[in-house]
């Protein structure tokens, strides 16, 4: 009987035997190739050189993504910058420009070729460069007449009127020459076919690009045969890929991760863990508060100078930054050499000149804080947002200072998207951003664009010069003489200082976790290239 | 005289009926679920703060290049200020012919990106659920086969430890031991087979403690039942009892459980995703709902909804057919 039973018993038990073990040996499956994968050998050639860093490939338009296809060394543009931002060549090896500087002509690089084996012709860096005259890429704001390709190998662009910033416009990462095959019907980007020492070999965005060195191209071979470049959206991820050896390259470190990283290189008894180094530059970038200055209160100058002189820049720039030096003492920092003034009278950290002021100004202190002579409170509300992770430190850094002073400020994180919508709309009142003042090399066009007669959505609000924004004209338009662009830079830099449209609080170093197996590393301060073509292996 | 039909018959019999009802009403549940998560998404972000146009112009150029002029262009080209019912209407429609839009921030079609993150996900939840196998059931069933015994203890302890960590802590432990002390696996990213292992351990670890839990008191309740107590006076061994009427008996609440725990498997995901930097559906989520990428949101939003109702409807089948009697009342 038991045996009759259990015969009759299988058939059944298999098969839903067998429909449950499918999932499990499914699952099994799933876990299995991950953990044989840590155990193949490795092959000999050196694993591709990793990049980890926060920026997102949203889409392949140029204005887009171009700067990661740019900084990979995929795509080139018509002209380079030198780290002082003056122009090089890069597509184009020679350019001259008319004595009325309204016709620019540029001689394309003969040997250059795509990525598909097909010329750099005049013609397609001509459609390229159509192209990124739509906003927001930034040959939109040049005031272009036409661009045409008089042979297959000269560009031609003519103004409608000089401007002096074309060569630093045509260096923007928004104008990369692509291939003709690289656009769809619809003249979308579909593909990236760039003319750049690497070519990509696997694109899956948002995320991740992979390049190998690209055969066809007229420069030196690289030494670094393969690259990967991975977004990880968490600063304190990129420093763990770093430490843990899987990143080579790490940018955009948090200053908790930065500190962690510094002090194990230093730590002997951790010399083992400690395989990366720290590279830094300084950028042509600033931490500035943004602020309305058509609000009632800010309006007065002795209440914005307050403000600057009740900010401790040195302590935010040690304690945040991980560098004192970094305490902005004017607007535009000294990697910027022919802006940065160093007649001016630096800002301070002063307390006890705030309160002077901020009383000869009608603030009279109460047990809560100031208030006006109509017993309104001094509140503000600073907007900041998340692309860079020390922004909102400092913010509350700034927060914390401030009430110290009297000050009552609210801070409101969001997106990044928030303060050119509150600049419009009226309704920021203040705003910590870091400009980048070298989106383009020359910082020229950005000023102009920051301080013009109605303000810049990353610039004054409610606050204009007109000695500035003529002297910004007469840079833009004209061809000073160097004395006379000295003394035009030394009047818009002056204002600046002493009226605060922005308030500067700290510059900005870039600082990069380093693998140890990469030699020849050296920094962008201009944030257009990682530099691959320059580095190697190490020998060890 | 049901009994005398032949074996393949009768367990068609058996599992037609309750098959075809539970595969309706998930159908139906399916195209309603679907519309109602893409009309809640569409509301829902559009009611966030802020300019949609700006919010998309500075996803798509980032914070150096967002300006006005930037938000402007971007709303005239994806005809923002077209009135928001208009769109909606759009989508129900693309909706109808399995289409699921373009995403406003890269401009590719969604359900290129949407496939790509999805295909991720299912792989980091599929070697999690495996993680949670390996560990969570075998220490589960010993717990259960011997109470109050250290291993139960243990069991109990790492479970409640385990629960009350928040996933991003047990993520950044886990690097900071297994990848940067040790240097064995990948950090971060997904493009080794081997980066899947540290998501995979910190979303099971999870899993698995309270599969442990369960699991426990299953096979608690079975080897107190009087069957279990009949299989061994009729003369079955320990092992046989335990083979042939214990696990089964023991797998359905399990099993009913993990139905339960999808969420924590979704809403894990969200984190860890992001911390490992897995290009996974949750991640894609969080930056379509920075950015406003309405599409986006709606076509994520509806994988993950899609996600629930098919491994609940593997849950549901796994608990018919695990549990005979299930079935046939369902047949009756």
């Amino acid at each position: 009987m038991t045996c009759m039973t259990t015969l009759s018993a299988i058939p059944k038990a298999l098969t839903r035997r067998r429909a449950l073990q499918a999932p499990v040996a499914a699952l099994a499956s799933c876990a299995l190739p991950a953990a044989s994968a840590q155990g193949a050998p490795p092959s000999s050639a050196p694993a591709p050189l990793q990049i980890v860093g926060p920026w997102e490939i949203s889409g392949l338009a140029p204005a887009s993504s171009g700067h990661v296809f740019t900084r990979m060394q995929v795509t080139e543009t018509l002209l380079d910058a030198a780290d002082d931002g003056q122009p090089r060549p890069a597509l184009a090896q020679r350019w001259r420009r008319s004595a009325d500087g309204l016709v620019w002509q540029f001689e394309l690089r003969a040997g250059a070729r795509f990525h598909d084996g097909t010329p750099v012709t005049a013609p397609a860096v001509v459609r390229s460069l159509q192209a990124a005259q739509v906003a927001p890429a930034l040959l939109s704001q040049a005031p272009i007449e036409s661009i045409t390709a008089p042979d297959v190998g000269t560009v031609l662009i003519r103004l409608q009127r000089p401007h002096t910033a074309l060569p630093a416009l045509l260096a923007h990462s928004s104008t990369m020459v692509l291939a003709p095959a690289s656009y769809g019907a619809d003249g979308k980007v579909r593909s990236i076919i760039g003319s750049g020492p690497y070519r990509i070999a696997v694109l899956v965005p948002p995320q991740q690009v992979e390049t190998v060195v690209f055969d066809g191209y007229d420069g030196p071979r690289p030494a670094i045969a393969a690259v990967r470049y991975l977004a990880a959206s968490r600063a304190e991820t990129r420093a763990l890929m770093a430490e843990s050896g899987q990143a080579d390259l790490a940018y955009g470190l948090d200053p908790a991760s930065l500190r962690r990283l510094r002090r194990h290189a230093q730590t002997p008894a951790a010399a083992r863990r400690a395989q990366v180094r720290i590279e830094s530059v300084t950028l042509p970038r600033t931490v500035i508060v943004k602020h309305n200055a058509g609000l009632p209160a800010l309006r007065d100058v002795r209440v914005r100078h307050a403000l600057s002189l009740a900010i401790d820049r040195r302590g935010i720039a040690h304690a945040l930054m991980g560098d004192e030096t970094l305490a902005a003492t004017q607007l535009l920092p000294p990697t910027l050499g022919a802006w940065h003034n160093p007649h001016l009278s630096p800002l301070r950290h002063d307390p006890q000149a705030a309160a002077q002021l901020l009383q000869a100004a009608g603030w009279q202190r109460s047990g809560d804080g100031l208030r006006d002579p109509a017993g309104q409170p001094l509140q503000l509300v600073i907007r900041t947002f998340l692309d860079r992770p020390e922004l909102q430190l400092i913010a509350t850094a700034l927060q914390e200072q401030w009430r110290l002073a009297g000050i009552a400020v609210k801070v409101s994180i969001g997106n990044s998207g928030d303060v050119p919508l509150g600049h419009r709309d009226g309704s920021l009142q203040l705003a910590l951003a870091a400009r980048n003042y070298a989106n383009v090399p020359d910082p020229t066009g950005t000023l102009a664009g920051d301080f013009s007669p109605t303000g810049g959505d990353w610039g004054a609000m409610g606050w204009h010069s007109d000695a500035v924004v003529q002297a910004l004209h007469a840079l833009m338009r004209t061809n000073p003489s160097p004395e006379r662009a000295r003394a035009l830079r030394a009047t818009v830099t002056q204002a600046l200082q002493t009226e605060l449209p922005v308030i500067p609080v700290a510059w900005y170093r870039q600082h990069v976790a380093v693998g140890q197996r990469l030699a020849g590393v050296t920094l962008d301060p201009l944030e257009r290239s990682y530099r691959l073509t320059a580095m190697e292996w190490n020998a060890a | 005289m049901k009994t005398t039909l032949s074996p393949s018959a009768n367990a068609y019999a058996a599992f037609s009926a309750p098959w075809a009802g539970l595969l309706l009403r998930r159908l139906v549940q399916v195209v309603a679920l679907s519309m109602l998560i893409g009309t809640l998404c569409f509301f829902m972000v559009r009611a966030l703060p802020g300019d949609l146009a700006t919010r998309i112009a500075a996803g798509r150029y980032g914070y150096d290049l967002v300006s006005n002029a930037a938000a402007d262009a971007v709303r005239a080209e994806l005809g923002l200020d077209h009135p928001a019912g208009l769109a909606l209407l759009y989508w129900w429609r693309d909706m109808a012919t399995f289409n699921l839009g373009q995403s406003l921030v890269s401009q590719r079609p969604v359900w290129e990106e949407v496939a790509h993150h999805l295909g991720a996900t299912l792989h980091l939840s599929a070697a999690a659920l495996a993680v949670a196998f390996a560990v969570g059931l075998p220490a589960g069933l010993w717990a259960g086969l011997h109470p109050r015994g250290w291993v139960d203890r243990a069991t109990w302890l790492a479970a409640v430890a385990l629960r009350a960590m928040p996933p991003f802590l047990l993520s950044v432990l886990l690097i900071l031991v297994v990848a940067v002390q040790w240097g064995f696996l990948p950090a971060g990213g997904g493009e080794s087979q081997a980066s899947v292992v540290l998501p995979a351990i910190t979303l099971g670890l999870g899993l698995a403690a309270g599969l442990a839990r369960v699991a426990r008191a299953a096979m608690r309740e079975v080897v107190q039942s009087p069957f279990f107590e009949f299989a061994r006076t009729k003369g079955l061994s320990d092992v046989q009892a335990l083979v042939r009427h214990g696990l089964r008996n023991a797998a359905v609440p399990v099993t009913a459980y993990l139905g339960v725990q999808a969420l924590f498997l979704v809403e894990g995901a969200l984190v860890v995703e992001t911390i490992f930097a897995w290009p996974g559906i949750g991640h894609a989520l969080v930056h379509a709902v920075f950015g406003r990428d309405i599409p986006v949101v709606q076509g994520t939003a509806l994988c993950m909804g899609l996600m629930f109702v098919v491994f609940n409807l593997l849950v549901d089948a796994a608990c018919l057919a695990l549990d005979p009697r299930h079935s046939r009342k369902v047949a009756r």
